[in-house]
Formats: structure tokens, C-alpha cells, sequence
């Protein structure tokens, strides 16, 4: 295969990346070790830059996979297959975009994966909501009891309950159906537990003063407890976004047309038809990419306030 | 009317008896200030007549009708919290109107309930902020317009000032005061200070493991405490107690000490003589005892604290109990070290049986 680029080809570039990226660690390393000496300002400076340049090496690290996907979409496939690899395109060609768009298909494939993912992270929060502040605020029997077992749901790998799953799907008539892409993940043992926590994190004393204000449970929920965890809610949103958006291979094994498939399996239908062109792919890559980066830069805030919520409290 | 009575009332958690048969009756329009210790249960009481809890046993009594089984929403009363409770989502404005809301009243008739409880508390320019751009004094305030808006016949107050630094908890103090004797009507407030308690209340409640120690105006608390408790409770520098045993001094009975005989006035000779106790309590406010050349008590100074308006003299008896004495500016300051002895006029000295702690007379 005249155009898959092999690991020996590979070789001079990734070796150039890690001398790179171990001489930026060594430096750091020194600087790091250099702060304990001197006056306290340079101290602090040095501690300060080794402290920014391990920084910069993780960012290159995570950055620069997606980069080069962005880059490789906009080369001749010849190119792509240069070496030294071009990190750089100079003449790029935006055709393939439209290409990947058109005889992708990916069109349909990205409304499949959003009114999947759509309906999943609806019912994510719906249902973890209502078990979080269950566990949170209420007392039933065998409430802790049905609290681990919510949580040993986490433990369980997706393989285990697959062909269970598969089987009870197909038993209903869903097989090739939104219904079989979406109801399996409408509720989490993760998303019971994050909302249980969040819920916990709220003052006692909020549920007590909206008592004497007579708010039941079902309208201090809505008006006070969901309000105020927010961000919890925010997170638990993105998590089951990102999860939903990229499911491969339960997709893959329901579904047996264009008509209910995900962008995931589109993807791999566009690499296996255009393997002469892979610039296509990765054109097409980036386009499945652009949903998700645009939802994380809107919420990126909540989603690291999510993390970090219940550490501090304000 | 806002009266509330607690009838025989009990509350356990767990194993722990937070509340014990526990009788209370606040009368209308009356200042109640529940007093004692952390973890005495004066807490739990609140929230038992705010129907946050549920008694074991015993009636709550709110007006005329008893409301164990109404919902606290129903209970006609307003509470404060120790930490406000405020809804921190909501601006100043949503946080007074919502309790009025919760309750479908029209919107044209809340913005008159809502300015004007805003304007009594000071809060008219702050309606639209949120409660975390506000200072400690200032949530304070909004949480006491949340209860007032709705006038309720009790206000339930559970350390409303404890979060508040010292002088803003004395002007609090008296804005609280005030407000009470406006609004005329009956606050329940909860403290473990002592110092809130005397200067706010028309009755102490004065309570010790879930049980009540006294009842009584604070004057009558200070003067005659009911019990060894109490009278170690209330007060500051608290009560000198020394302990002794009914004893016979030239025929007379006095409490003898290991630091020294004490005598008693002919009144107290026949209640102890009265009671069964064998050990005494012998308590005496540091502002009764003198410093001099003669009285019943020899002692030496071990040191002497100077707080500007007054002094604290704390002396060791022979025994080495030790007595605080508070003596005025003006008068003589002994030297630390000095050998002194401690007078005072027998009518202060105050009795308990030092096993069950109750008073022994009047």
C-alpha cells in the first residue's frame, strides 16, 4: 500500500517530536531544581517558568493530534504521505471538506448522532436528577442498599452487559431504531451519584427555610436544589454529551442502515470508501470534531467548575 | 394569638435524648430567649415548634390549636437561620417576595408587603443584589425581611447573630429589640450567649441537656439561679462556687471548706438544715466578695486582669480553689501575691446541693 505511511517512515518525525519534547522536560526538570537555590524572587521566577513549560509540553501533547488531523484534511493525499511530514499546508484544499460532506453522507449521519445524543443527555439529567435528589433528600428503605447498587452499575464494563442488552433490545422490535441507540443509556449510575453529591453539597438549612415557605420536594427541587447545581448539571450534561456523541460499537451492532447510523460508523464507511483520498477522512474527522469543540469552548467554565465543585465551599 | 406551648415534650436521635419531657409556655407578643450550652438542645426545641421536627412525645401549641400534625408551611411562623438560609440565586428582592409567592398571593399586593419590609430593615437599595455581594450584617437583614414579610403571629430565631462580628452583634442587638417591640409579636430566639440572652429577652429559658434549668426574667435568673448550672452559666466572670460540707462553728452552722468556714444567715441555716444535701455548694458573684484585712476566707492573689471599666482579681484559697473577685477602678488594687482575706455579706452567698445541683432556700 503505496500511500500507508510505515512506522520506519514515520521514524525520523517522531523521533525529531520526542527529543523535542524531552529536551522541554529537561529543561523544566533543571529549572525545577535550580528554584531551590537563590533569592526568593528568582525562586519564584524559576519555579514560575518550569511550572509554564511543562505546561506548554502537555498542551502540545493533547493539541497535537487534533492539529495535524486539521492539517492532513487540507493536504494532497501525496503529501500526506511525504516524509518529513508537512505540518503546514501550503496550498490548502478545502474541496475535501464538500467532498467528505456530500459522498460521506455525513449530513445524515451527524442528525442521527444528534437527535441521539439530544435524547440521551435529556434523559441523562432527567433521570439523575430525580435519583440524585432521591438519595440526597428523601428516606425510603433499603435507601443505601439501592445506593450501592446504583454505584456498582459504574463497575460494570459496557462488554459485560452487551449481549444482554442486544438481546433484550432486539426482543422488543427496536433493532434499527432510535429507540435502541437511545433508551439503554437514558439513565447512570454515575449521573445519580454526581447529582447525589451536588445536591448533598447544598446547605441544610436552604431545604428547612423553603419548608416553612411551603415548597414541597418536587418544587424545591425545581426552584432551589436544580438551580444551585447548576454546574453539576452542566458537567453530568457534557460527560454524557461527549459519551453519547462518541459510541462506536453499540451503534454500530443495532443499526443496520444510513438511516439510524452515527457519525462514528459514518466515519469509518468514509475511510473504507475513500482510501485512495485519506485527506477526505480527516476532513471528514474534523467536521464530526467541530460540534464538540464548539460545545466545549461555550461550556468549558461550567465543566471545570463542575470538576471542581464541592471542593471549596463558598 | 402568638402563644406557644411545648407540653411534655420529647425528642430522641438515635440513642441520644436530644429533648427531655420538656414544658414550655411563651405568651403572646413576649421576647423568649432559649438559652445554653452547644449540643443542649435549645436547637432541637426550635425546630420542634417550626414542625422541622417531630417530637417523640408531647404536644406543640401554636395560638389555640395544637400543630403537631400541621405542616410547617401552615404553622404561622417565621424562622431565621443561623446561617440565613438565604437562596443564593435569587436577588435581595426574590428572596423577601418568595415565601409571599410560595403562597400565591397576587403580585401587585407582595410589592407592597416586600418594599415596606425592605424599607423597616434598610434594604431598599439592595433589592437587586445577590446575597453573596452582601456583607454579614446586611444577609443578616435580608433574612429578617423574608420573616417579617409574611407576619406571622412567632419568630423562630436560631443564633441569628452568631455569625456576625462583636459590634455589629450589638447593634444588631438592639435593632433586634426594637424591631420585636414593633412588630408585637412573639419571638422564640435561640443563643448559647449568655450576654443576648439578658440584654434581649422577657424570659430566659435556660436549658442544660435537653431538659429545662429555669425559667425566669433575666434579673431573676442572675439573682436566683435555680440551680448549680445556672448559676454557672449566667454570669461573667461566671459564679464563684466553692464546695464544703454543713458544719458547726461556735454552735452555729456554717459550711465548713477545706479553705475556711463560711456562715450563713439564720434563713439559710434552716434550709439547709431543711435539706438532706451533705455537700455544699457555696456560690458567690465576684461582685459581692470584697478584698480586705478580716473575713472568713484567707487567700492569696495570684493575678490580677485589668479590663479598663473594672478589675479581676483571681485569688487561690488555701485550698487552692480559686474565687474571682470583681472590684471597681477606684477602689484598691492588691499586689499579686498578697495574703488577703475575702469578705461578703452572707445574704449574697447562694446554696445548691452540690450532688443534685438544686438551690437549697431562696
Amino acid at each position: 500500500m503505496g500511500t500507508e505511511p510505515s512506522v520506519a517512515a514515520l521514524a525520523p518525525g517522531f523521533t525529531t517530536a520526542l527529543f523535542a519534547v524531552a529536551g522541554i522536560v529537561v529543561v523544566a526538570v533543571l529549572l525545577r531544581v535550580a528554584s531551590r537555590h537563590g533569592t526568593p524572587l528568582r525562586r519564584r521566577r524559576a519555579t514560575k517558568v518550569s511550572r509554564y513549560l511543562l505546561l506548554v509540553v502537555l498542551g502540545v501533547i493533547v493539541l497535537f493530534p487534533i492539529y495535524i488531523t486539521v492539517v492532513n484534511s487540507l493536504l494532497a493525499p501525496d503529501q500526506i504521505a511525504q516524509r518529513p511530514p508537512l505540518l503546514f499546508p501550503t496550498h490548502p484544499e478545502w474541496s475535501t471538506y464538500a467532498t467528505a460532506w456530500t459522498s460521506g453522507h455525513l449530513g445524515r449521519y451527524l442528525m442521527n448522532s444528534f437527535i441521539v445524543t439530544v435524547a440521551i443527555v435529556v434523559g441523562t439529567l432527567v433521570t439523575s436528577i430525580a435519583a440524585g435528589y432521591a438519595f440526597a433528600f428523601l428516606e425510603f428503605p433499603f435507601k443505601r442498599t439501592i445506593f450501592v447498587v446504583f454505584l456498582a452499575t459504574m463497575m460494570v464494563p459496557l462488554e459485560v452487559t452487551f449481549f444482554t442488552n442486544l438481546q433484550t433490545v432486539v426482543s422488543l422490535g427496536w433493532y434499527n431504531s432510535y429507540l435502541a441507540l437511545i433508551v439503554p443509556f437514558l439513565a447512570t449510575g454515575f449521573g445519580a451519584f454526581l447529582m447525589r453529591q451536588a445536591f448533598l453539597g447544598l446547605p441544610g438549612e436552604l431545604r428547612d427555610a423553603a419548608k416553612i415557605d411551603g415548597l414541597g420536594h418536587l418544587r424545591f427541587m425545581t426552584r432551589i436544589a436544580v438551580p444551585l447545581a447548576r454546574p453539576a448539571i452542566a458537567a453530568l450534561g457534557l460527560f454524557a454529551f461527549f459519551s453519547a456523541f462518541n459510541q462506536y460499537l453499540w451503534p454500530l451492532i443495532v443499526t443496520k442502515n444510513d438511516q439510524y447510523r452515527t457519525v462514528q460508523i459514518g466515519l469509518k464507511i468514509l475511510s473504507r470508501s475513500q482510501i485512495s483520498t485519506i485527506n477526505v477522512t480527516f476532513a471528514g474527522i474534523v467536521l464530526a470534531f467541530i460540534p464538540l469543540f464548539v460545545l466545549l469552548l461555550v461550556f468549558q467554565k461550567q465543566l471545570i467548575r463542575g470538576l471542581t465543585a464541592g471542593a471549596v465551599k463558598g | 394569638m402568638g402563644q406557644v406551648a411545648l407540653r411534655g415534650v420529647s425528642k430522641h436521635f438515635g440513642a441520644v435524648e436530644a429533648v427531655r419531657d420538656f414544658d414550655l409556655e411563651v405568651e403572646d407578643q413576649e421576647f423568649l430567649v432559649l438559652l445554653g450550652p452547644s449540643g443542649c438542645g435549645k436547637s432541637t426545641v426550635l425546630r420542634i415548634i417550626a414542625g422541622l421536627e417531630d417530637p417523640d412525645r408531647g404536644t406543640v401549641v401554636i395560638g389555640d390549636r395544637a400543630v403537631n400534625d400541621v405542616e410547617p408551611k401552615d404553622r404561622d411562623i417565621a424562622m431565621v437561620f443561623q446561617n440565613y438560609a438565604l437562596y443564593p440565586h435569587m436577588t435581595v428582592g426574590r428572596n423577601i417576595d418568595f415565601p409571599l409567592k410560595c403562597r400565591g398571593m397576587p403580585k401587585p399586593e407582595r410589592a407592597g408587603l416586600v418594599a415596606s419590609a425592605a424599607e423597616a430593615l434598610g434594604l431598599t437599595t439592595l433589592l437587586d443584589r445577590r446575597p453573596a455581594q452582601l456583607s454579614g450584617g446586611q444577609r443578616q437583614r435580608v433574612a429578617l425581611a423574608r420573616a417579617i414579610v409574611r407576619r406571622p403571629q412567632v419568630f423562630l430565631m436560631d443564633e441569628p447573630l452568631s455569625n456576625l462580628d462583636a459590634k455589629l452583634r450589638v447593634q444588631t442587638r438592639t435593632e433586634l429589640i426594637e424591631l420585636q417591640r414593633r412588630l408585637t409579636t412573639t419571638f422564640v430566639y435561640v443563643t448559647h450567649d449568655q450576654i443576648e440572652g439578658m440584654t434581649m429577652a422577657d424570659r430566659l429559658a435556660v436549658m442544660n441537656e435537653g431538659a429545662l434549668e429555669q425559667v425566669a426574667p433575666p434579673a431573676e435568673v442572675y439573682a436566683h439561679p435555680a440551680s448549680l448550672f445556672v448559676a454557672r452559666f449566667i454570669g461573667s466572670p461566671p459564679m464563684n462556687t466553692v464546695t464544703g460540707t454543713p458544719a458547726r462553728l461556735d454552735g452555729e452552722l456554717g459550711i465548713g471548706t477545706s479553705g475556711g468556714q463560711i456562715p450563713l444567715s439564720p434563713a439559710q441555716r434552716q434550709a439547709v438544715e431543711a435539706s438532706a444535701a451533705t455537700t455544699i455548694a457555696v456560690g458567690m458573684r465576684p461582685e459581692r466578695l470584697t478584698i480586705g484585712t478580716t473575713g472568713p476566707l484567707p487567700a492569696t492573689v495570684a493575678v490580677v486582669e485589668s479590663l479598663g471599666a473594672e478589675h479581676h482579681v483571681i485569688c487561690r484559697l488555701t485550698d487552692d480553689q480559686e474565687v474571682i473577685v470583681r472590684i471597681g477602678t477606684d477602689a484598691a488594687v492588691p499586689e499579686e501575691g498578697a495574703a488577703v482575706r475575702l469578705d461578703f455579706g452572707v445574704e449574697h452567698l447562694h446554696l445548691f446541693d452540690a450532688t443534685t445541683g438544686d438551690r437549697i432556700g431562696r
